[in-house]
This record gives structure tokens, sequence and C-alpha cells, in this order.
């Protein structure tokens, strides 16, 4: 596999205080962070549970189903649900953006480093 | 009931299947290692497999012998308390999808060092890294060759303790063989055809379990319930680890180590390197999830269904820690012991987890030796001067060391749960790596000694407290019954090494002199959110 050609690091700087670029930031990770925070959160409230709260864990639903395995059956489906929801996310919001700024980047490649109005200042970290 | 005498009438039919196993993976190693010519070759099988492949071989290194055999065992032995691994095991799939996949194989070429790495300082990085893997990767090694070893037990009877020896020897030497010769390519598709085995296997005994209860899942659990003799507490938390406020922190301890050890697992993190783009590597994490969640929903009615059929006190007499129950509960299936149905299903399924273990093994020796190489060798021994002809030679050495030291240890720790053994596993690489892997990928601060620091002192003190831990020492399960040096409680060490891992990240990070290079984060996060320049 022949190696891409290098990229001057400014250009990658250049890259990164764009506005596009930010954007895309923006949009991973105001995907990204809140939702792991999220199901990282209900599945430590179902290991609590399951520790502190083993009357209410055991209380039959239906038959010999109970609460403890209704909710543990729970954390598949919403595992199930988040990829889904990730999947449907990036393919709609992250990939078209991060393609732009990719082929942006490789179009003004090798001969110089990217070529594009600084907007240094506004973009700013 | 005589297991040993019923399970060697048979035995020729299990050897039969299991040979047919090695010798149509050892095709496809050769076949594969004809096609393995560079270093890209090795370590990524050429970076050409498909989101669809490669989802398969992930769960192929995921699903391994301590989740067929260890949590089956559990939830045999423990009820709903071993259920609790399938859903940490499952969930932690979140964090590697969102956080780590794809800026992994955007940014890496072969290792996990190579993300950590990117913008430090390369020698102590890649050393810590490739220590951590390497610790890692044994860890997780020793609880498949256990799980290997209960099997040999269960099939050739409990006097066959040479057997036994013999037999992780063989596999071993088999795993040596599948990594050296097949490199990345043909491990890939000695996963992806034991996946298919497993899930196939899987299913089959899910199917026959659930017949038997006429497809009513309640029966099914008030039928476990009843032959645990323990009632309705066998279908609620707590039988395992709701005893005494020590064994409630060590649950929550699991918990932490299982949902963030996955996206820190090295034999993991390289399979995301096999697949062209990030976004191949993304739907491979989406197929994943898919095959691995049926799979674990699947161990419910196997786990209950050898509660229910094979009874725990069966179980218990054929291993302590359960990890026979589901070759135990395949032989019930198909008609019980000295029956001619139940002996060819034992063989079944027992070939089907000597499949599995295999094929772990050789996924995480690859993972372990190509760290080694391209990590320890090329790049802290030899400074970046090795050719890649050296290197791939170092690996392939790294492999039969790594294989030595697994089965040498592997002889002294068949009295554990191969699933708890895992479990440890991922405590180590929740620890070490994955404070190091976020902070690296997220934070622009971080630098070298944040990295160095995060690294070590995870590593440093989740093996710590491992080896003063019940597992080690002090308990009727230890690795060391009869010695007793234990003063840390907890058997899981994540609940106090995961916070002490992201707290060093960040203190080593605040108090270094240097400051991190911004021109090398901006080229990371660039790499890591577009695939520009991606390898």
């Amino acid at each position: 596999m022949a190696r891409p050609p290098e990229t001057v690091p400014e250009s990658f700087q250049r890259i990164e205080e764009s506005p596009e670029f930010q954007q895309l930031r923006g949009s991973f990770r105001g995907f990204a962070f809140p939702v792991t925070a999220g199901f990282l959160l209900w599945y430590l409230l179902y290991v609590l549970l399951s520790c502190y709260a083993p009357g209410f864990m055991g209380t039959k639903v239906v038959g010999n189903v109970n609460v403890a395995l209704v909710l543990g059956i729970l954390q598949f489906v919403s595992t199930f649900a988040i990829a889904a929801w990730y999947a449907r996310y990036a393919g709609a919001r992250l990939d078209p953006a991060a393609d732009r700024i990719r082929q942006g980047a490789e179009a003004a490649l090798p001969a110089q480093p990217v070529d594009r109005p600084a907007v240094a200042e506004e973009a700013a970290e | 009931m005589n297991l040993a005498s019923s399970a060697s009438d048979h035995r020729t039919l299990i050897m039969i299947l299991f040979g047919v196993f090695v010798l149509a993976t050892l095709g496809i190693t050769v076949w594969a290692g004809r096609q393995t010519k560079d270093a890209a070759d090795f370590y990524a099988g050429g970076r050409g497999f498909t989101g669809f492949q490669n989802g398969l071989a992930i769960s192929g290194d995921y699903m391994s012998a301590a989740s067929f055999l260890g949590i089956a065992g559990a939830i045999a032995l423990f009820g709903y308390d071993g259920f609790l691994y399938s859903i940490g095991f499952l969930v932690a799939w979140l964090v590697a999808l969102l956080l780590v996949a794809e800026p992994l194989r955007n940014s890496g070429r072969y290792t996990m060092a190579d993300v950590l790495a990117f913008r430090m300082r390369q020698r102590p990085v890649r050393t810590a890294a490739g220590i951590s893997t390497i610790v890692v990767s044994i860890f997780y090694l020793l609880a498949q060759m256990v799980g290997a070893g209960s099997l040999v037990a269960l099939l050739l009877g409990v006097s066959g303790e040479g057997a036994k020896r013999w037999t992780i020897l063989a596999v071993g030497a088999l795993m040596v063989i599948y990594v050296a010769v097949g490199g990345m390519k043909g491990t890939t598709w000695v996963q992806i055809v034991k996946a298919v085995l497993l899930i196939a296997g899987t299913a089959l005994m899910t199917v026959l379990v659930l017949a038997k209860y006429h497809f009513n899942l309640s029966e099914l659990l008030g039928a476990a319930a009843s032959a645990s003799g323990k009632g309705s507490a066998f279908l609620e938390p707590g039988l395992k680890y709701g005893v005494t406020g020590t064994t409630k922190l060590d649950f929550i301890s699991l918990g932490l180590a299982l949902v963030l050890g996955t996206a820190g697992l090295p034999h993991i993190l390289v399979r995301f390197y096999t697949v062209p783009t990030a976004r191949t590597a993304r739907k491979s994490v989406l197929w994943a999830i898919g095959i691995i969640g049926v799979f674990y929903l699947m161990t419910l009615a196997l786990g209950f269904g050898a509660a229910a059929l094979v009874g725990p006190k069966t179980i218990k007499a054929s291993n302590a820690a359960g990890n026979t129950a589901a070759p135990l509960l395949a032989e019930q299936l198909g008609g019980g012991a000295g029956s001619t149905g139940g002996a060819i299903l034992l063989a079944v399924i027992s070939a089907v987890a000597f499949a599995t273990i295999l094929a772990v093994v050789a996924g995480l020796t690859l993972a372990s030796s190509a760290s080694f190489a391209h990590d320890l060798y090329a790049n802290v021994i030899r400074r970046g001067k090795a050719s890649e002809k050296e290197e791939v030679a170092s690996a392939k050495l790294a492999a039969v060391a790594i294989g030595a030291i697994a089965i040498l240890l592997s002889i002294f720790a068949d009295k554990l749960n191969a699933a708890a053994l895992v479990a440890l596993a991922f405590a180590v690489a929740a620890s070490a790596n994955l404070p190091t892997l976020l902070y690296s990928l997220f934070w622009k601060r971080f630098n070298t000694v944040g990295a160095v620091s995060s690294t070590y002192a995870g590593l440093i003190t989740a093996v710590t407290l491992v080896i003063f831990s019940p597992v080690v020492s002090g308990g009727k399960n230890s690795l060391f019954p009869h010695s007793d040096f234990h003063w840390f409680t907890l058997e899981n060490p994540g609940l106090i090494s995961i916070p002490v891992g992201f707290l060093a990240g960040w203190l080593g990070t605040l108090l270094a002199k240097e400051q991190a290079d911004p021109a090398k984060y901006a080229e990371l996060e660039v790499r890591s959110l577009t695939g520009l320049g991606a390898h």
C-alpha cells in the first residue's frame, strides 16, 4: 500500500482552525460525549439497583420474569438502539463533512499546504 | 453420572471433529501465509476485509471460551448474577463504537501504541503501551487456557492430568503456528470460521433448551429456579455478589471493568486496522454488536438451561467454577450421559469450544507479538532502524515466547472461573489503556508524562491489587490455596485502578514541565476525524 503524501503540519493546523472542521468536531463531540455519558449512567443505575435494591429487582412482572431480567434485556435493547442511532447520525452528519474536508485538503496536496482563506482568528480554540 | 467413561466411549468422534477443524484452519493459515508479503499483510491482513467479515472476526475474537464456558457456568451456578457479565460485555461495545474505533483506524497503522505515541515522545510511550499490551493479553490468554484445561478434564476424566497438559501444549503450539505462518490474514479467517461455528452451536442448543419448555421463557426460569435449590432468589441479583458489603463493591468493580475494558483490549483494537477505512471499521463494530448481542442473549438460555437440566450439583462436581456447564448441557440435550445422541452433541459442542479457544488465543498472540515487534523491538530497541523483514521476524519469535509463557502459567490456574479471569484482563485494559487512549484522542494538553503515568499507574495498581486479592491467595479457589498473603478484599481491582489510571494521566500532564505540541494534536485530530492521510 503506497504511503499517502506527507502533509505539512501547518496545513493540519489550518484545517483544524477552519470553520468546517470546527463544526465537524462539534457535531462529533456533541453526539458522542453526551450519549456516552448517558449509556454509562444507565448501565451504572442498573448495576447499583442490582446491588442495593434486590427487593425491587426481584418483583415479578410476568410469570417468573422479574424486574431484574426486564432491565437486563432493556440494556440489550438500548445498546442496539444507540448503535443504530449513531450509524444514522454519522452517515447523515459526520461523513459528508469529513469527506468535504478531506477532499479539499487532498486536492491542495502535495504541491503546497492547503490553500484556504485564513480564518484562524474567529475559530480560535 | 460417570462423565469420564460416557465421554471416552465417543472420544474418537471428538477427536475427528476437532481434527477436521484443525486441518481446515491450518489449510487457511498456509494459504494466508502465502499471500502475506509485507508488514501491512502480517499485522493488518492487508487491510482488505469487509465490514461484515471483520464484524464476524471481531465477534470471534470477543466471544471467547470465557464467554461460552465461563458465563454459561456462572449463570448455571449463580443464576442472575452470571448474567451481569453478558450485559457489561455488550454495553462496552458502545464505548468502542462512539469513541475509539474510527479515530484509531484513521490515525494508527498496526498497534494501539501507534495512536498513543502519535504526538508524544516515541520510546517511553511505546515501551509503556507495549508492556501493558502484553500483560493484558497474557491475563486473557490464561483465561482461555484454563477453559481448555477444564474441557479436557471433562472429556478425558479427572485422572488425565498428563493429557490435560499435553492438550494445553498442543493448543499453545497451534496458536503459534497460526500466528507465525498466517499472520493477521490467517488469524482473521480462523476467527470468522470459529464465529460461525460458535453461533451455530449456541443457536442449536438454545433452540433445544427452549423446545423443552415450550418456548416459554418463564417456564425455563421456573425450572432453573427450582432445580437450583435456591428458589426465586436464583433469578434475582445477589446470590454471588449480594452477600456482604464487600461482595457488592466487587460487583460494582466488575461492572466498571467490563464496560470500560473492551475499548482498551489490544487484540480487539488491532482488528480495526484490518479494514480499508474508518467507515468500514464503524460497520464492522455495528455487525459485531448485533452478533455479540444475540450470542449473549443465548447464553441466558444456556446458563438457565444447564441449571434446570443438568443441575448445579453435577456441574460443580465436574468443575468447581462451572466452566463445563455448556458441554454438560449439550450431553443432556442429546439424550443424556451414555446415549449416542448425548455423546454426539457433547462432541460437537466440545469441538466448537476448542475451536473458540484456539481462535481467541491466536488473536491474542498476534496482538501481543505485534506490539512486541512493532513497539518494543522496532521503535524502542532498534530506534526505528529495523527493516520490515526484521520486524516481522521478531514478531514471529515473540509469538513463540508468549505462547510458552501462557502455557506455563495456565498449568497453575485451572481452578479459576474463566469468565472471572477474563474480567481481570478487562480491569487491566480499562485502567492502563483506556485512560491513555481517550486522553490522547480528546485532550489537547495531554503529554508524554501524562501518557506514561496513566499507563503505568493503571497497570501497576491493577496488577498489584490482583496479586494481593483472593484470586491469588487465601481462598478455596485461589491460584495458591495453601498460602494467604491477600489484603485487598475485592476480586476485581477496577473500582480502584480505573480511577487511578485516569487520575494519574491528568496529574502527570499537569505536573510535567513539557508542553503538548499543538501542531501534532491538530494533525491527530484532523486525521482521526476526516481520515486524511490514513494508512
